[in-house]
């Protein structure tokens, strides 16, 4: 148990040698991936979010083919003209006379990417009769895929801004009960069971209810993740705390309080950045919960409205019956989280290993 | 025991005290309340607002309201509904019987489930069954719990054999008390199934890890050496040395479970809490959603207390202490 082994600028090697070792990785690759995806969302989906294309509501995924209709095969992926039929709005019939191939980088709507880079140059598309929808069209005739990949920077970055958001504050007030102890300890921590008795469905709603409702979506954004962030914060501050209460003792902590150092110093210098490793795995525990938590307040109606997309009010359509029950692709938006959380989950855990490994 | 429930009951008491301090203070920032909703129409004309304010005690400072409201709480009333014009507590009390209705059973099932099976998995130990367990369990974790439930209300949709959202059939007040049983069961089948399918897996998880961790050790190698059956082994020895961390996940597990309920209630229309609680935010009426979070936090301090009785009689280094 050398303790000092973990303040080392190199890591000793993972426990468990390479499966560990490719979890972590895969993980983080994958979430970087994801990210990035979704951060490019406006390149890469072939619509915008709010292109409707009132022909076709409801259109079921658009088909790619590489066998025409005459049985000749073609290396490029193509797709037909669909039409709605004469009598039903959403049954859509193939039009094989009217191909075409899928194009990359064609002209589309226009985007902005991270609110400084703007163009109209998608990753790929196809020509005007044609529609791509890879997941299908929502009931105004929105391309789900589009949709998906804007509603992700939404939801993913809610959740993880919310989880920097706690952890903030658990470091703030965790640092500051662990440290002066005492009455501010006592006070503190309590201040965090009542957050903790409070099952915390019912804590986030709350405190979502006594907000306005009727905000701009960005507002809405804002005040998703700072409901989320509040009602998070107890966890990270007690685990916070109990790392800086058994530092507190430590020799070169003692030494430079000899040396003079006051109590903000040497919470700032010397003790938060012990508590960099819990935290880090506590953001990795949060993210997914808090991704959720946007979800279910979007799904509910009280996050982010129409017409920006989130997960979870892309998902909130299909609590219409005649929506669930006819059009499969309609759930999509619930399974997208399901990839990412498993890549935080593992995430998480790996995490976890490491530092009883190291402690 | 008393003694020691006692102080149990004394924190769990103080808690809820400051879960009301700090919905009042919530309350205090709120942008607006009932009455401002209605100050849009101008058939009413703001003289009737401000009489209805001063009538409702709208325009007393919050320790007053706060007294106010305690006083009332001590009669039995958490306030009044503005939207229903009664008190809070006719609104909350039915409906919180209904959410009961579906979160007790649902408790129960995950753990008889979740317990068995976790220690079956425990004893279970070979590197693909690790694989297959952790795939599983993670798998099912990181499926979100509303498309969990609106997957439940597909296979309703879908089979045309499960009553589609509600509590009872609309004809079931006529039916002697065996029939209406029994359409209540068959409207509850599915909302806990889909209870016990999102709050199983986390407990499933504790079980199995805490039984492993008691495996390893060596007393319990000593017993199998001894060549006792390996079934009493993981039930009998193995079991209650590792049920302390359990118990403690009981409470944990009512939280989750009530959490995961509001879901189901809402996306199932089962008229409990959830839907309440999401009316009376849509309405601001305030006095509704602190009641609402009120119960479930004092659901969630039984289910504690009842999870430190349970580890009384349980684990003798507690009845010790005490």
């Amino acid at each position: 148990m050398n303790r000092q082994s973990s303040l080392s600028r190199r890591d000793p090697p993972l426990r468990s040698g390479f499966f560990t070792r490719f979890r972590l990785s895969w993980a983080i690759w994958f979430l970087v991936g994801v990210h990035a995806v979704v951060v490019l969302a406006g390149f890469i989906a072939p619509y915008s979010f709010e292109t409707q294309e009132r022909e076709h509501p409801f259109a079921p995924p658009t088909r790619l083919h590489f066998v025409d209709c005459a049985g000749k095969f073609h290396f490029r992926p193509f797709v037909y003209v669909t039409k709605a039929a004469e009598n039903a709005l959403d049954q859509y019939q193939q039009d094989c006379s009217q191909p075409a191939g899928i194009e990359f980088f064609p002209k589309g709507d226009r985007y902005t990417i991270l609110g400084t880079f703007s163009s109209t140059r998608h990753l790929f598309g196809v020509p005007a009769p044609t529609n791509l929808f890879l997941m299908g069209t929502d009931g105004f005739g929105r391309d789900q895929f589009s949709r998906l990949l804007y509603g992700g920077q939404v939801s993913l970055f809610a959740g993880f801004v919310a989880a920097a958001f706690s952890a903030f504050t658990g470091l703030l007030l965790g640092g500051i009960a662990g440290m002066y102890g005492g009455r501010v300890d006592d006070v503190a921590m309590r201040f965090a069971e009542i957050f903790i008795t409070i099952p915390w469905f019912y804590l986030l709603i709350a405190v979502r209810a006594f907000l306005p409702l009727q905000i701009s979506p960005v507002t809405a954004f804002l005040l998703v993740v700072s409901v989320i962030g509040i009602v998070g914060w107890s966890r990270p501050a007690r685990l916070v705390r109990g790392v800086i209460l058994s530092a507190r003792e430590r020799n070169f902590v003692l030494a430079a309080r000899g040396f003079g150092a006051s109590n903000a110093y040497l919470l700032r210098r010397h003790l938060m950045p012990l508590t960099f490793r819990v935290l880090l795995t506590q953001m990795a525990v949060l993210i997914p919960q808090f991704i959720l938590a946007e979800v279910i307040l979007s799904f509910l109606g009280l996050g982010i409205g129409e017409p920006f997309p989130s997960w979870g009010n892309m998902l909130a359509q299909a609590q219409q019956y005649h929506v669930l029950v006819s059009y499969w692709w309609m759930l999509l938006p619930g399974l997208a989280p399901v990839p990412v959380f498993l890549a935080y989950h593992s995430l998480a855990e790996t995490l976890q290993e490491r530092i009883k490994s190291n402690f | 025991m008393i003694r020691y429930l006692a102080r149990r009951a004394a924190h769990g008491l103080l808690m809820l005290f400051g879960v009301s301090v700090l919905m009042f203070l919530l309350f205090q920032t709120a942008p607006g309340d009932f009455l401002s909703e209605i100050k849009v129409s101008t058939q009413i004309s703001p003289e009737t607002i401000a009489t209805l304010r001063a009538q409702y005690g709208l325009d007393q400072p919050l320790p007053v309201r706060y007294w106010q409201w305690l006083k009332s709480s001590a009669r039995g009333d958490f306030g009044y509904s503005f939207a229903y014009n009664t008190p809070a507590s006719t609104l909350l009390l039915p409906r919180a019987r209904n959410t009961l209705l579906l979160s007790i059973p649902a408790l129960l099932i995950s753990w008889l489930i979740a317990v068995p099976l976790g220690v079956l998995a425990a004893g279970w130990k070979s590197r693909w069954a690790d694989r297959l367990f952790s795939g599983g369990t993670s798998t099912l974790l990181a499926l979100p719990d509303v498309l969990i439930a609106l997957l439940a209300l597909l296979i309703a949709l879908k089979t045309g054999i499960f009553p589609v959202g509600g509590m009872t059939s609309i004809n079931a007040q006529d039916q002697n008390t065996w029939a209406y049983v029994r359409d209540l069961g068959w409207h509850m089948l599915l909302p806990v199934a889909a209870m016990v399918i999102g709050s199983l897996t986390m407990i499933l998880r504790h079980v199995r890890a805490s039984v492993s961790e008691v495996l390893e050790s060596s007393y319990m190698r000593a017993a199998e050496g001894h060549g006792l059956p390996r079934f009493k082994l993981l039930f009998g020895y193995a079991l209650p040395a590792a049920a302390n961390p359990l118990i403690s996940l009981f409470g944990l597990s009512v939280a989750m479970l009530l959490s995961v309920s509001l879901l189901i209630e809402v996306v199932m229309s089962w008229p409990g809490i959830g839907p309440l609680l999401l009316e009376s935010i849509l309405a601001r009426d305030l006095f509704v959603v602190i009641g609402a979070v009120m119960l479930s936090t004092v659901f969630l301090i039984a289910g504690n207390l009842l999870g430190d009785v349970l580890l009384y009689a349980f684990d003798p280094r507690i009845r010790r202490q005490a």
